[in-house]
């Protein structure tokens, strides 16, 4: 069955690539550590079966369940508190709104701004279309300047486009050295939290991680997080120390000043920003910000949103290239990859402002139980099920669509609670950008896909478009009543089945309201 | 202006002691499904001294196609919805109530932008101008109707859930615990973990049905942990959910809207309808169970 | 092949709507009408407004600095980071100083530091290492060095942050960065309130590579419990002067 009605869980696509990283656990004798998810993804924007199917694996595992439940839970109460301290929090978020929305208005203009104020001292600016393109850039730098190896910072955009894999294909190592990404990078996993991406493991299984990807790691190392990031600090401090070549992302870029910002904890940043003589910078184009009195906005709306800090330990900004200090060669590229895509859509656009805090992860009840990998995406929770569509082009001619897509799945993957909005540091209506998106993914290129859930709404609309029709179907209730007796039901037929599955069903009325309204005469 | 003169009459009316002339947009589900909530929200409105009119034009707010992806599809549905409750813009009722904040929700944040993108704009204005007449049950009362003491009896340990849609879309805040506070002889409970989503979301339930599975049974635990007999909210689809849960855990503790416990007293008091679960199947079951 | 520039702003234009000439909004802020809750905030009525079209609501720069509650709200700020933190008057630094610094071999300290600050490090026994712009010291001396003493640009009360700038006095930034113990001295006059008069007072040399430094480095990417001291200096020491 490839389709049923109301796009129900069906038949899973399978992903078919394989071959992704160093196979984890076979060294020492330690327990086999496999990756997360499973099969490697063709596509960091785009893999494994549909979310419905993804998370029916994912929630079957009670340690990640046990992982994530208390890890968000964390978060959460902890952002509550230091944005709850703050007076002028909602006048915050109303600014970093305004300025994001500015931000897009002006886009063209900002971005040609940024560019000349970098040139100006003494960076260089590529521009790139897509992920390919930025891969090459990035390459062709590191190639340039003869390195095997370069160190990263965790970044997105980086992510986004499998840069990794691509330096990879050209003899390059890049190695990741944010602690979590490093675990992820050792394991073969695929991160699943912007933030925390090794949120899915737990101690004992980053002890195995170490144990087996580290060459360096103490033959006697214990699964004690403090003895597991000194075990990683001494095994990246000598990687720091002889890297020639940087690679990060930015949080945010100053149109009129050309300063660039990474916003960090552990110094990784730092030491990625800080001693390699060559920095390359991959962005995407939607984080500039026009002023740098901007700063102001979100240096407060971020760290407090992500780690639910008042302040995150280390944030570096850089402008261009300070003579003396710091790298001495500064690549800032500005990539497109899908964002003038989403662009495009008056409704969905906001997606673009989201500055990756991670905070609509941490509230999201549906996250929360699923996880990221069955988001099938680098992005993933409510944030990804409106970013990742958007920048594929899911309701496109050609573009991601069907219940069946694993990107086009992913706007349904949400009870549109509203956690995320008020979340949200910069505002960005999920639930509406949603529910756009359901619809776009319903109507590709603007028609209704003729399938059962398109042919069952048009019913529906026909018998709620009307008292009368309406009265006429709520006596079809009526009938299941009295065949059903008015009691429960435990187990009902596909697809009752799926509301079955974990509740019963309800008992069934006699009579509509209706109908009792009219019997009595108008009266109840 | 005519949407604020026709509001400001139903509140002075209410403050003269003269009564409100309500509409009750019953919403589909409750109609069908759950007949209870709107014979007890026409109970309390008329007990209170109120008016109740229902239209029999009504039939759905749209929010099911609308959040399934199907806005276009939903327009017939959303005009017939604003042709129905017009007659509030000129006078007829004061005010348009409906025992679900959900579909309140729908009513003012969803028709006027599917109006807009699929409809036509004169349709968006006539849906902007009756949503500002449409509250939600919790809301007519305490802001239009201005009473937290219904004059209700409800001798049982209550916990309540804040939907949603009540909780962050219509911000509703303490008005359903204050009128319940006002309820003689109800115990009301604190529910654990309460703002966290039961995993209902219309059709989510189904197409994400091991994710609403797992959302619902936690929300399940959370009403056993509180203590209550009962638990409640303004909306009968989360409390369908929750209480399907309920009913499969086999404890005690079972769903009752908002609005019977108000409209229960002394005299006429809230029976529990006793229908026990079926053990098998309705139907015969067809290729999929 | 075409020019990825020119594709890309001919992309960002078409996607607003835009032909390639003409003419871009200015800068007036207008908060787009996309839902019902963004509308709440329309020019009209909405909140304050800077000049540029902001709505700027928050509390913005104050101006004012070292006042004493500021202090001593940085200094609760930096104890809940785990940072330790003296007090002092002008003349005790030196020997506070020293004390800070008892155990490390050697300090390392940027060429435009007070010199003053330094008088009890010889007696202490702790060898002084200065980083100079034009001799300056390898990336495996900073790291083989146990500390390094800075001053700083500005410190942020409510944040318990500390930024430096790169200024004589700081110097560069991986001198603060290799050695384990940071020691950072900060005037009383330094404190501002909050990260607004931070960002204003910095803004005035955007150019110059910015550090800002909220308590020892951490990570909390292990079941999210909280380890001080993964790459950066694993202990942070401010001395507060005035």
């Amino acid at each position: 069955m490839s389709a049923v009605p109301l796009g129900m869980p069906g038949r899973r696509v399978p992903d078919g690539q394989v071959g992704r990283g160093p196979t984890v656990g076979r060294g020492r004798g330690d327990a086999a550590v496999h990756p997360l998810p499973a099969t490697p993804p063709s596509d960091p924007l785009r893999w494994g079966p549909s979310f419905p199917e993804a998370a029916h694996e994912t929630l079957a595992d009670p340690q990640l369940r046990a992982n994530l439940r208390r890890a968000t839970r964390t978060i959460r109460d902890k952002r509550l508190a230091v944005t709850g301290e703050l007076p002028d929090w909602e006048a915050l978020r109303d600014a970093g709104a305004a300025v994001k929305a500015d931000v897009m208005e002006r886009l063209p203009e900002l971005l040609v701004e940024l560019e000349a104020s970098v040139v100006a001292r003494g960076g260089t600016v590529h521009w790139a279309r897509d992920a390919a393109e930025a891969n090459a850039i990035v390459v062709g730098i590191a190639q340039g300047h003869g390195v095997r190896e370069v160190v990263k910072v965790k970044s997105m955009a980086t992510q986004e486009i499998g840069l990794n894999e691509a330096l990879a294909d050209a003899g390059i190592e890049a190695v990741e050295t944010d602690l979590a990404e490093r675990i992820v990078q050792l394991a073969g996993d695929m991160p699943s939290h912007i933030l925390v991406p090794a949120i899915h493991r737990n101690r004992a299984q980053i002890r195995d991680i170490f144990a087996a990807g580290m060459d360096d790691a103490p033959p006697d190392l214990t699964d004690d997080p403090h003895d597991l990031a000194m075990a990683a600090r001494a095994h990246l401090r000598a990687r720091f120390l002889r890297a020639e070549v940087a690679v990060s992302g930015a949080n945010l870029a100053i149109a009129d000043t050309g300063t660039v910002a990474v916003v960090e904890s552990e110094g990784n940043g730092r030491m990625c920003l800080t001693l390699p003589r060559v920095l390359v910078t991959v962005m995407g184009i939607e984080k500039v910000l026009p002023t740098f009195r901007d700063l102001e906005v979100f240096l407060q709306l971020l760290p407090r949103s992500s780690t639910g800090e008042r302040m995150n330990p280390y944030t570096s900004m850089w402008t261009g290239v300070t003579p003396g200090d710091g790298p001495q060669e500064f690549h800032l590229v500005l990539l497109d990859n899908g964002r003038t895509r989403a662009l495009a859509d008056d409704v969905g656009r906001q997606a673009l402002h989201c500055i990756r805090c991670s905070a609509c992860l941490n509230v999201c009840p549906v996250y929360e139980r699923a996880g990221g990998h069955a988001y099938g995406s680098v992005y993933p929770g409510p944030i990804g099920a409106i970013l990742t569509p958007q920048l594929l082009g899911v309701g496109d001619t050609g573009g991601p669509s069907g219940s069946h897509d694993p990107t086009a799945s992913l706007p349904f993957a949400s009870t549109l609670c509203g956690a995320c909005y008020d979340a949200c540091p910069v505002k960005i209506d999920i639930p509406s950008a949603l529910v756009h998106l359901r619809e776009r993914a319903t109507h590709p290129g603007g028609a209704a896909t003729p399938t059962p859930t398109t042919a069952a709404m048009r019913v529906a609309a026909v018998a709620l478009g009307g008292g009368t029709r309406f009265r006429w179907a709520a006596r079809g209730v009526s009938v299941a009543a009295r065949l059903t007796g008015g009691r429960r039901l435990r187990r009902l037929p596909w697809p009752g089945s799926l509301w079955t599955a974990a509740r019963d069903a309800p008992a069934l009325p006699p009579r509509s309201f209706r109908d009792l309204w009219r019997r009595r005469g108008g009266r109840a | 202006m005519r949407a604020r003169r026709a509001a400001r009459s139903a509140r002075s009316r209410a403050d003269e002691e003269v009564g409100v002339r309500i509409a009750l947009f019953t919403t589909c589900l409750v109609d069908a499904v759950f007949p209870g909530a709107a014979v007890a929200t026409v109970r309390l409105l008329e007990r209170l001294g109120h008016e109740v009119h229902v239209p029999q034009g009504q039939a759905c707010c749209g929010q099911m196609h609308v959040n399934t992806g199907y806005a276009p599809e939903a327009v017939g549905i959303v005009r017939n919805h604003v042709r129905t409750f017009a007659p509030v813009l000129d006078g007829e009722w004061d005010a348009v109530v409906a025992p679900s904040g959900s579909c309140v929700g729908s009513v003012r944040h969803q028709q006027s932008v599917v109006a807009r993108r699929h409809g036509d704009a004169r349709l968006a204005h006539t849906a902007e101008q009756v949503a500002a007449h449409t509250y939600e049950l919790s809301e007519l009362l305490v802001d239009v109707l201005g009473v937290t003491d219904v004059g209700a009896w409800f001798p049982r340990t209550v916990t309540y859930h804040p939907t949603c849609h009540s909780l962050r879309l219509l911000r509703v805040g303490d008005r359903p615990t204050r009128l319940l506070r006002a309820v003689d002889g109800l115990e009301l409970v604190d529910l654990p973990d309460a703002d966290q989503c039961c995993g209902f979301g219309g059709t989510f339930a189904l197409k994400n049905a091991d994710t609403s599975g797992a959302m619902v049974a936690d929300k399940a635990d959370a009403v056993a942990a509180s203590g209550a007999d009962v638990v409640t909210a303004g909306d009968w689809s989360c409390l369908m959910n929750i209480d399907g849960a309920l009913s499969r855990a086999g404890g005690r503790a079972r769903a009752v809207h908002l609005a019977e416990i108000l409209a229960s007293t002394r005299e006429r008091p809230w029976r529990p309808e006793q229908r026990p679960a079926a053990p098998t199947t309705a139907a015969p079951a067809g290729g999929r169970a | 092949m075409s020019d990825a520039r020119q594709d890309v702003l001919a992309a960002v234009r078409r996607a607003l709507g835009r032909g390639d000439g003409a003419t871009p909004p200015s800068s007036g802020r207008a908060v787009p009408q996309v839902t019902g809750d963004t509308a709440r905030h329309a020019p009209d009525g909405g909140p304050t407004r800077g000049p540029d079209g902001t709505p700027r609501g928050y509390r913005g720069p104050t101006g004012s600095a070292g006042q004493a509650a500021d202090v001593d709200l940085l200094v609760d700020r930096l104890l809940d980071y785990r940072a330790s933190v003296r007090r002092c008057s002008p003349d005790e630094l030196p020997a506070v100083l020293a004390q800070e610094l008892e155990g490390v071999p050697g300090v390392v300290v940027p060429a435009g530091l007070d010199r003053a600050w330094l008088a009890d490090l010889d007696a202490a026994g702790v060898e002084v290492l200065v980083d100079d712009p034009a001799h300056p010291l390898s990336h495996a001396a900073l790291d083989a060095v146990g500390a390094a003493l800075t001053a700083c640009r500005v410190a942020v009360a409510e944040t318990g942050t500390i930024v430096l700038d790169g200024a004589p006095d700081q110097g560069r930034r991986v001198v603060t960065l290799l050695p384990d113990r940071h020691v950072c001295v900060v005037a009383h006059g330094q404190v501002v309130p909050g990260v607004p008069d931070a960002v204003a007072l910095l803004g005035e040399h955007p150019e110059r590579p910015l550090t800002w430094v909220s308590g020892p480095s951490a990570t909390s990417d292990i079941e999210l419990v909280r380890v001080e001291g993964v790459h950066g200096p694993r202990d942070l020491r401010v001395v507060l002067v005035g």
